[in-house]
């Protein structure tokens, strides 16, 4: 495991007492925290060299570019991509996928096309895709899960066809905790259709294991930089080069153009030309500074740890009584994100007594509605682990379950 | 440490009042808390004919639905409260009115789930003014 008696110091947050206890953060997937790293690179940015990028020949303007500029190679050279120009800076995985269905989509999809998704997907992998079958009059089809909470084998087979023009599949369930066979699935797609366009979703995936884009196969990769100890408002599309360099632009406006005229606009390369206007150039800076903190501890002991963490909790959690946990229950193939309800207690009320120890987790449907409806609950509740976390706190966490059932017994 | 579990609440959570559904009511509605999918039906019946308007009052009134012990105390103290009320009287009752019902301090989250019950309510009523 990883020694967490050195991580721990690295995160001002944990240091801190809330009504004189500990504070047990266990929601990560919705949001990390972040190391004292990230918030210094941040502040350095703000403090000494705090000015926009590309514009100005003065040195300060320099060192900005070219921080923000080494951020792009830092985050590619982390999902193993050797393309500095495949990375372009978004908000979130959330807008990594509106820009690729208001782009690509755009462009890609007509009144015959149709679009695969899974009933696992976060709204963020799903509504995008509705409304550009909804403005195409096109097809959103989904995959369907095993009672395990794994992707039903052999339904690629059956749902694609000639018309298929992308398949938006999330690596890591936010809810379930499955790790999709993500390469494999591709590899079977592109045997039968090499025409169609792969998505992942990598926010439940990037900053938990070791991603190498090159194996994988997909032709988009999205995912968010507060998930993966850096800052919120910045996140990634990694798209391939060939695919966007001819694409129009997302937003337009300052820095994506290369010539403006009063009546026409010459629009620049890859990746600027979906940058539109100054972009979060300290979150840049806080991701790559994250991205150089998880490097550090190697993302291979990074999962090994979660794998660790999650075998603890799912071998306490699914002996508990009256406790139901979803997804798979072999940690060999799970992120370190439970779900699981308790009956007679409604996840709010969990996650309100458990807030009373200050155990933070998650309640409702994860921005994962249609999971929860297939699941046939409204709502669960959702403990998430990374790199900070410890066996300790899975046992508190099971102590505050306890707590709950009890008060409401 | 919160204080939102009173016994009144956990008893009202516990043995909600007005739980179920009329039959022949005269209106009915349904609404989610979009945060967690939690669902609240309400259903209620009315004195007089849709020519009284606002003047008609609550004859009875049923909820049903999933929900945390906020949303499910909020809806057994909510209809308790507006049986005999005039539609009227329900349309003037705000946020304000729930949580002195509740006898509780909420967060903004827990807030919304206290309050889905009289917007359910509200929007139930609001549908014999254009139907």
């Amino acid at each position: 495991m990883l020694d967490t008696k050195k991580i721990i110091p690295d995160f001002p947050i944990l240091g801190k007492k809330i009504n004189g206890k500990p504070l047990i953060y266990l929601d990560s997937t919705a949001s990390s925290l972040k190391p004292a790293q990230v918030i210094r690179a941040m502040d350095d940015y703000y403090q000494r060299y705090g000015v926009n990028i590309f514009r100005g020949v003065y040195k300060l303007s320099e060192t900005a570019t070219e921080k923000y500029e080494s951020a792009r190679s830092t985050v590619a050279s982390f999902i193993g991509s050797k393309e500095a120009n495949e990375i372009i800076f978004v908000r979130n995985a959330t807008e990594a996928v509106n820009l690729v269905a208001a782009t690509w989509g755009e462009v890609n999809v007509d009144s015959q096309s149709n679009i695969i998704s899974t009933v696992m997907e976060h709204h963020a992998n799903i509504v995008p895709w509705q409304q550009l079958v909804k403005r195409k009059n096109a097809k959103l089809n989904y995959l369907d899960i095993t009672e395990e909470g794994r992707l039903q084998p052999g339904q690629i087979e059956n749902k694609i066809n000639v018309n298929t023009r992308l398949i938006a599949l999330t690596y890591v369930s936010n809810v379930l905790g499955t790790i999709n066979p993500v390469a494999k699935i591709i590899k079977i797609i592109k045997e039968i259709n090499p025409g169609v366009k792969i998505l992942v979703d990598a926010a439940q995936a990037v900053p938990h294991m070791k991603i190498d884009v090159n194996n994988l196969g997909a032709d988009f990769l999205v995912f968010s930089g507060h998930k993966m100890l850096g800052p919120t408002g910045i996140g990634v599309l990694w798209a391939k080069g060939e695919i966007m360099k001819d694409l129009p632009p997302y937003q337009t406006g300052g820095d994506m153009i290369r010539e403006v005229y009063l009546d026409r606009t010459v629009f620049n390369d890859i990746p600027h030309r979906f940058e539109a206007g100054t972009p979060h150039i300290a979150g840049a800076i806080g991701l790559a500074e994250a991205v150089r903190y998880l490097d550090s501890l190697g993302m291979d002991k990074v999962r090994r740890h979660e794998e660790e963490l999650v075998e603890y909790a799912l071998s306490n959690l699914t002996g508990m009584k009256e406790i139901t946990v979803y997804g798979p229950h072999t940690a060999g193939d799970r992120a370190a994100v439970v779900a699981f309800n308790a009956k007679g207690v409604h996840p709010h009320d969990m996650a309100q007594i458990l807030d009373r120890d200050n155990i933070c987790i998650r309640s409702g449907h994860h921005c994962a509605m249609p999971l929860h409806t297939r699941l046939q609950i409204p709502a669960s509740c959702r403990a998430s682990f990374y790199i900070y976390n410890t066996k300790k706190d899975v046992d508190l966490l099971i102590e505050g379950i306890l707590k709950a059932k009890i008060f409401f017994e | 440490m919160d204080d939102i579990y009173r016994e009144n609440i956990l008893d009202n959570y516990r043995h909600p009042k007005n739980f179920g559904k009329l039959v022949n009511a005269d209106i009915e509605e349904e609404l989610g808390n979009p945060f967690c999918g939690d669902k609240i039906a309400v259903s209620l019946k009315l004195t007089g004919t849709h020519k009284q308007g606002v003047d008609r009052k609550v004859r009875d009134i049923r909820f049903n639905g999933q929900g945390c012990a906020v949303s499910i105390a909020s809806a057994s103290l909510v209809t308790e409260y507006i049986k005999g009320k005039s539609l009227r009287e329900i349309m003037a009752l705000n946020r304000e009115t729930v949580l002195s019902l509740m006898g509780i301090e909420l967060t903004p989250t827990r807030l919304k789930c206290a309050l889905l019950s009289l917007e359910t309510v509200q929007n139930a009523v609001k549908q014999t003014f254009t139907g």
